[in-house]
């Protein structure tokens, strides 16, 4: 049922002509891709770790079930046969004590890569997250560094209920010193994976389970060892002309003309700006809460510096303002869905004149 | 060659004729390592699961006045740190270690600068021994560009890679699993060095303590964990706050040593057999018994919540300084006017130190924004 949603548009008065026709199915990517090969995300993962872990010795995994388990979704496997067990390491149910033992390594020179099973496990560590690798750079001057990276599933997945579903990137986002990633598709995945894992700095890679099963597309290039994705540039999917609409992660499969953001912090307002500057509209979709959230964030930085390009006023979409609930109907009422997205848009679209608009 | 042997040592020394060999003014270094000193530990080492090293240790002259000096400037340092504060050119938090002396300098006595230390928020006098400067120390405290961390750390953060000093934490018990984590970045490549991780009798109940501590007791870490007990978790006593303040016990499967942590031949002793240890057998706890005379921190008088008897009590039969002191006057390896110049340099060197200090400007306002990136992405 997940995936990449596409729906068909034109039925019951949407006519709006921003709206186009979403793509009906996936195989319509295959015509376009020069290398014919597809990947999943997990794959994607899987080789971008093998590689860096290949050819630079200082690189290592750590989590539970990383290794002997293959990983509790499979993102490690063969890892363990490939680098043994000093170079993927399983650990004890115990994240305080592990993501303070990757950072300490880091402060070191090594090259840790820390697996939470999901983001939501990393609040017991969020401690060292913050206080022992965001600050440390800063606080020593320049002294110790930090090249860790903090990586696994984030956001809702499907009926895992309140506590293992909710969407942390907002709460890392805030944070100087921290550097936040959210690939969507597997070029996505392996080239901000390797940036990640060779930048210098403390990074927060938050995937997303429901991706992880999901093909792409990979070009060549996307396939060679040495591919590498800048951080901090998003990726236009495709350029819309009436509305922009942001989303990270998942969402970005549920619009078509949509920036990818790709990169949570530092966010590439730039392209975001430059986008809003020629549309006048803007719609940000997330999964998570709204309050605080990244839509907050963007649609300010846009406030504050192309106010005058805009035409209506700037639009969050988010999660409910509710703890996430089982019944596969509230659920799916608690995320965002592709009505939702479209509805926003349309708002956008239709308000052309300002709401201040006085005599 | 003499040897003299002390059975406790602070006793006079042997009305014999060899004794007149040994006195010698510091300045002349000539037998200085030669000469052998045997010394004890004012009290035995009690072990838990493990057989405790012995209590006999022989040192040098050169030793003995190193361990005067040493902890001489670091005690200055600490009680100029408090002026210094009182005349709010120090601001926020400064919390002092005088008192514990003995714990930083047998340490370091006992270790390479390979080895690795971290500590928590108590830190100026493990900068010191590390390598670091008064002025660095200094410059920090006050906020300004010469200061070991350029400013923008503060008395909890200092720091000195180079020195194998990886801070300087303020979260209370967080700088023990990253303690591990440095003896796991040394096993990892494979280097026969270790990591000392301080932390204090508040700490000692933290459960990330535990979390790290099976971890590395799993993996075999070279990881020496040294609860400085000095008996309060700021203004809480230790059997307020655990209900087994055996802290050299807590470790249960690890085993640990108690130590008497004021005096330096018991902590470089420990310290020693610990390294040694680890490298072979996982992780070790040492309860270093130590005292503070300072409150928690500068805002603490220290004295709601223990008597002013006990800090003074402490301070007559128990001060690391004047451990050595004694030892050194009855070995008649210096006089007690050297040694009191020797203070008086300390002083010195001190006063000296804060004056450079308060030259050094407060660093730039580019410096808000510097750092906080190694690789910036040209982020605002």
């Amino acid at each position: 049922m997940w995936g990449i949603i596409r729906q068909k548009v034109g039925t019951g008065g949407i006519s709006a002509p921003s709206m186009e026709r979403i793509r009906p199915a996936v195989s319509a990517w295959r015509c376009y891709s020069s290398s014919g090969k597809e990947m999943t995300v997990r794959d994607a993962l899987n080789s971008a770790l093998d590689e860096e872990m290949s050819a630079d010795p200082k690189v290592y995994v750590m989590g539970e079930e990383v290794g002997e388990y293959q990983g509790a979704y499979k993102i490690t496997k063969g890892l363990l046969d490939k680098y043994g067990p000093e170079r993927v390491v399983d650990t004890p149910i115990t994240e305080a004590g592990f993501a303070g033992i990757g950072v300490g390594s880091a402060y070191y020179g090594l090259r840790p890569v820390i697996e939470f099973m999901t983001f939501n496990f990393s609040m017991q560590a969020i401690d060292h997250i913050i206080n022992s690798a965001a600050k440390s750079n800063y606080m020593s001057a320049g002294q110790i560094n930090v090249p860790i990276v903090f990586r696994g599933p984030n956001g809702a997945a499907a009926g895992v209920g309140a506590q293992h579903s909710q969407c942390f990137a907002a709460w890392y986002a805030s944070c100087p010193g921290l550097k936040v990633l959210a690939p969507y598709s597997s070029e996505d995945a392996r080239g901000l994976l390797k940036a990640a894992i060779r930048d210098p700095d403390p990074v927060v890679f938050l995937e997303n389970e429901l991706l992880y099963g999901e093909s792409f597309p990979v070009s060549a290039e996307v396939l060679d060892s040495s591919f590498c994705l800048p951080i901090g540039k998003a990726k236009i999917e495709r350029e819309g002309k009436d509305v922009t609409i942001t989303a990270f992660s998942k969402m970005v499969g549920y619009a078509l003309k949509v920036i990818n953001l790709r990169s949570i912090r530092p966010l590439d307002r730039a392209t975001i700006n430059a986008s809003v500057r020629k549309t006048n509209r803007l719609v940000t979709v997330e999964e998570g809460f709204a309050q605080h959230g990244v839509g907050a964030e963007i649609c300010t930085s846009v406030i504050e510096d192309s106010f005058g390009y805009l035409d209506a006023p700037v639009e969050r979409i988010s999660g409910a303002d509710v703890p996430t609930p089982y019944a596969a109907n509230l659920e799916r009422m608690a995320f965002p869905q592709i009505e939702d997205i479209v509805r926003a848009a349309q708002r956008a679209c239709f308000r052309s004149v300002p709401m201040a608009a006085a005599a | 060659m003499s040897l003299i042997h002390r059975s406790s040592g602070l006793l006079k020394p042997l009305a014999a004729g060899p004794a007149s060999l040994l006195r010698r003014p510091f300045s002349s270094a000539t037998d200085d390592d030669a000469t052998k000193i045997t010394v004890e530990t004012s009290v035995p080492f009690t072990g838990h699961r493990i057989d405790p090293p012995s209590r006999t240790i022989d040192t040098t002259p050169k030793e003995l006045m190193t361990f005067f000096v040493d902890m001489a400037r670091m005690r200055r340092m600490e009680i100029a740190a408090d002026s210094l504060y009182k005349s709010k050119l120090i601001r926020g938090f400064c919390h002092l270690y005088d008192g514990q002396e003995a714990v930083a300098v047998g340490m370091e006595a006992a270790i390479t600068r390979k080895d690795c230390i971290i500590t928590a928020y108590r830190d100026h006098c493990i900068f010191l021994g590390r390598g670091g400067t008064l002025l660095e120390a200094f410059a920090e405290l006050m906020g300004r560009k010469a200061g070991c961390s350029k400013g923008k750390g503060g008395s909890m953060h200092f720091y000195k890679k180079d020195g194998g000093f990886y801070g300087g934490h303020g979260i209370v018990g967080a700088q023990v699993p990253l303690g591990c984590g440095l003896a796991f970045a040394q096993k990892y490549s494979k280097e026969d060095h270790v990591t000392f991780a301080l932390y204090g009798d508040g700490a000692a109940n933290q459960g990330q303590l535990f979390e790290a501590l099976n971890m590395a007791a799993l993996w075999d870490l070279p990881a020496i964990l040294v609860c400085e007990n000095n008996h309060y978790g700021m203004g809480t006593a230790e059997w307020r706050a655990a209900k087994s303040p055996a802290y050299y016990k807590r470790g249960d499967y690890v085993p640990g040593l108690k130590v008497d942590g004021m005096d330096v031949f018991a902590v470089k002793q420990a310290c020693k057999f610990a390294k040694e240890h680890v490298l072979k057998n996982g992780p070790i706890i040492l309860e270093m018994d130590t005292y503070r005379y300072h409150g928690h921190s500068m805002s603490d008088p220290g004295s709601t919540y223990r008597t002013r008897d006990e800090i003074s009590g402490v301070r007559q039969e128990r001060d690391p300084i004047e451990r050595i002191r004694k030892l050194i006057l009855s070995h008649d390896i210096a006089s007690e006017k050297e040694l009191k110049d020797i203070e008086k340099k300390a002083r010195k060197e001190v006063d000296e130190a804060i004056a450079q200090a308060k030259e050094s400007p407060m660093p730039e306002p580019s410096e808000l924004f510097t750092n906080v990136y190694v690789k910036d992405h040209g982020v605002e």
